[in-house]
């Protein structure tokens, strides 16, 4: 026990005269939450709009006063023709352009309808369905106002209930993204690199001679890292309540047990990896591009997998982050208990116990050999 | 002086295996996969139906739900805690409700209501997925008014809205995607690259050899810079070629314009990782600052969600990136055609970008220590 123990301060004490990097892994993931809990929102708010009003009679007016009041728009120009919509939109200065065509009160008393125009910038597609479907909504609302709505008969009123997530918060399907890339970030690379380090630099074979066994030698690594880990996943959970408001809204205790053993998967991981190579710009660039690209791509923390072309979703089904991750919401923002991520955890433990085996086995020959 | 040291780069690049290959291979990589995965477009929602009326009018709106493209019933229940349970195994997105006595009340009483519920875990999903729907709902709604009572069809009409979705007619993602991953493999490539560059010199120790030369620091500096200048045209040039063959996207505005302010991005971009060079000591310091940096301007830039969504303060912090000034310039000048004359705030701004970096680079270059 002195052996593991004196090992296990000597890699502390390591991490700590690396201070660049511990802040770094302290930082990064406060940072990750703080901009994906209340910088990224798909939300789409004070979208620049921009009215070419050919009637300026009473009733145009007022569709334009009701738009340019709601809060989902700002009124950036009065434009004279749709050309000069054109250079607005070029310019950037306005994402949605209304056009009233001459005579708009006075078809709308003698017709009964009378068209406008919505004009968007459709570079971003899902920004441009939204802005169009609220300002259809504004408009239908202010055309049932003005018009005296009522005389409809055989309304059909749908009743919509947002699950979940009612103020669709974007923070509410990135926090367990965060996590799952936070944790494997730190276990699977920081660990493979620090015994790749160790095997750079000569030392490995220095501790190799010595009567400390490697096994000892192994565990002293991992357990820093997974004490860093827990501290990571505390602080992330902390911040993600209290700050970002996201609740944990099922069982705390599962959702420990699942991220305690998606931390020794990720260990287990970087193990694996450093027992492959022998520098430490190999371990990085692998745990990097192997890992870090993936997970952010493929695991449903960012894309939704079910877009995906199947390959790709089977791709993401071998990644153990996509387990973790869809534990992670089922927990944490739906609310479910055991029984919804029973297969979550199911794979999460088979992957770590297969991982540690082929770990250990490739480090024996390692080693010995 | 500075010739030789650029010839000495260029060879060092030109003979390191790995360089070259990464250079071309990961925006080819990036440009053909992300694109098929980095699909925010939400359709194919998986429905629950829970028809509680059977009468033909309930029947004919799930016909015309189910027929609309948008959905795929994958579950029809009895009850809506049934519909429920489906939506926490992730059977279903979506639920639709038909309360019994639905048609009679229509028809009777003139009103009557109906349930959508959706899983807003991913927000956009939910939003977009129960805004469709009422939309169907509310094509239904006129239909049935028509067929009820012809008569009264002209004063429903109302006002009749035309959107038309400007420079991207279809919505489609790619689009979007392609202009903000061409500037994320430029930020990478051009940043990490030259991030690494010095500080595997400190490792290997062949910068002391330098440091003890007459060679001025700007000098120095500067041959490292234009290396992977020549390499962001490159970079450039491959997502051109991909953006053009896979996508058939070309720009709307002219190349030269593109290759320009691209020219200013990479100079500020290749700045900021020598500034990082300088103050890393190991290569995995240097990874992780680089990381941190690149991870937190990607998403603050307006890359994949829209700038004018975002807090104030999130705002305020995106204007000290380099890369929400090319991103601009990116769709402008590729999908809305804009020219030089409009984009002058990104030129200034790039400028200057690229001048302090480069300054700073130089300036804290200490030759001992």
């Amino acid at each position: 026990m002195n052996q593991l123990y004196a090992f296990v301060l000597k890699e502390f004490r390591h991490i700590a005269r690396d201070r660049w990097t511990t802040i770094i892994l302290l930082c990064l993931p406060v940072v990750m939450l703080v901009l994906f809990g209340f910088a990224i929102s798909t939300e789409v708010k004070n979208t620049p709009l921009a009215v070419v009003d050919q009637s300026k009679d009473e009733l145009s007016r007022q569709l334009v006063e009701r738009l340019a009041s709601n809060q989902y728009f700002r009124l950036v120009k009065n434009l004279d023709s749709v050309e000069e919509a054109e250079e607005l939109f070029k310019s950037g200065k306005a994402s949605l352009v209304l056009v009233v065509g001459p005579g708009f009160r006075k078809e709308l008393i003698a017709y009964g309808t009378a068209p406008v125009q919505l004009l968007a910038d459709a570079s971003d597609p899902n920004t441009a369905r939204t802005v169009v479907s609220y300002a259809t909504a504004v408009i239908s609302s202010f055309q049932q106002q003005a018009l005296g709505g009522g005389s409809v008969p055989y309304r059909i009123t749908p009743v919509v209930k947002l699950l979940y997530n009612p103020t669709m918060k974007g923070a509410y399907n990135f926090v367990p993204g965060t996590l799952g890339l936070i944790l494997m970030l730190i276990c699977a690379m920081m660990t493979s690199v620090s015994i790749a380090r160790e095997k750079e630099l000569g030392t490995m074979e220095v501790l190799l001679v010595s009567p400390v066994r490697p096994l000892t030698m192994i565990i002293a690594k991992v357990i820093p890292y997974f004490v860093l880990s827990v501290v990571d996943f505390v602080l992330i959970c902390l911040i993600s309540v209290f700050v970002l408001d996201v609740p944990i809204s099922g069982s705390l205790f599962w959702l420990v047990i699942v991220s305690l053993t998606y931390i020794c998967l990720a260990l287990a991981l970087g193990i694996l990896i450093s027992s492959m190579v022998s520098s430490q710009l190999v371990a990085l660039l692998i745990s990097g591009m192997a890992m870090i690209v993936p997970v952010m791509f493929l695991s449903g923390m960012m894309f939704p997998i079910d877009t995906m072309p199947v390959v790709f979703q089977w791709l993401s089904k071998i990644l153990p982050a996509s387990w973790y991750i869809s534990a992670v919401r089922k927990l944490m923002i739906m609310g479910l208990g055991f029984e919804a991520i029973r297969s979550d955890l199911a794979v999460l433990a088979g992957m770590t116990l297969l991982l540690a085996l082929v770990a250990m086995k490739k480090h024996k020959a390692r080693l010995d050999g | 002086m500075l010739r030789y040291l650029l010839e000495k780069e260029f060879k060092q690049l030109v003979r390191n295996r790995f360089m070259p290959r990464v250079i071309v291979v990961m925006p080819l990589a990036v440009l053909l996969i992300v694109p098929l995965i980095a699909n925010f477009d939400v359709k194919n929602l998986n429905l629950s139906v829970v028809d509680g009326d059977r009468s033909p009018l309930s029947r004919r709106l799930v016909a015309k739900v189910s027929n609309s493209g948008y959905f795929i019933v994958t579950d029809t229940s009895g009850t809506y805690r049934q519909a429920l349970d489906s939506v926490e195994e992730e059977r279903a997105d979506i639920i639709l409700e038909i309360p019994p006595g639905f048609e009679r009340n229509l028809v009777k009483e003139g009103a009557a209501s109906l349930l959508i519920a959706a899983n807003t875990v991913n927000g956009t999903k939910g939003g977009l997925g129960s805004a469709y729907m009422s939309s169907i709902v509310s094509d239904f709604n006129i239909e049935v008014i028509a067929e009820m009572s012809p008569q009264s069809g002209a004063s429903i009409g109302g006002i009749s809205i035309d959107s038309t979705y400007r420079y991207n007619p279809h919505l489609e993602y790619p689009v979007f995607m392609i202009p903000a991953l061409m500037v994320m493999m430029l930020t990478m490539l051009c940043g990490f690259l030259p991030a690494l560059n010095i500080v595997m010199e400190k490792q290997r120790g062949t910068i002391e050899q330098m440091n003890v030369t007459p060679v001025r620091r700007s000098t120095f500096i500067l041959s490292k810079l234009i290396p992977y200048w020549v390499t962001g045209f490159v970079v450039l040039s491959v997502c051109f070629v991909v953006a053009w063959l896979v996508h058939d996207l070309v720009p709307r505005g002219s190349y030269l314009t593109i290759y320009g302010f691209s020219a200013l991005f990479v100079l500020a971009i290749s700045g900021l990782g020598l500034v990082i060079s300088n103050y890393a000591s190991s290569v995995q310091q240097a990874m992780f600052m680089m990381f941190f940096f690149v991870l937190s301007l990607i998403f603050l830039s307006g890359l994949y969600t829209p700038i004018a969504s975002m807090p104030g303060w999130a705002q305020v912090l995106s204007i000290f990136s380099p890369l929400k000034y090319l991103i601009v310039v990116m769709r402008q000048v590729f999908l809305i055609g804009a020219g030089a004359e409009e984009l002058s705030t990104p030129l200034v701004a790039l400028g200057g970008f690229a001048l302090f970096f480069n300054g700073w680079a130089i300036v804290s270059y200490k030759k001992s220590s």
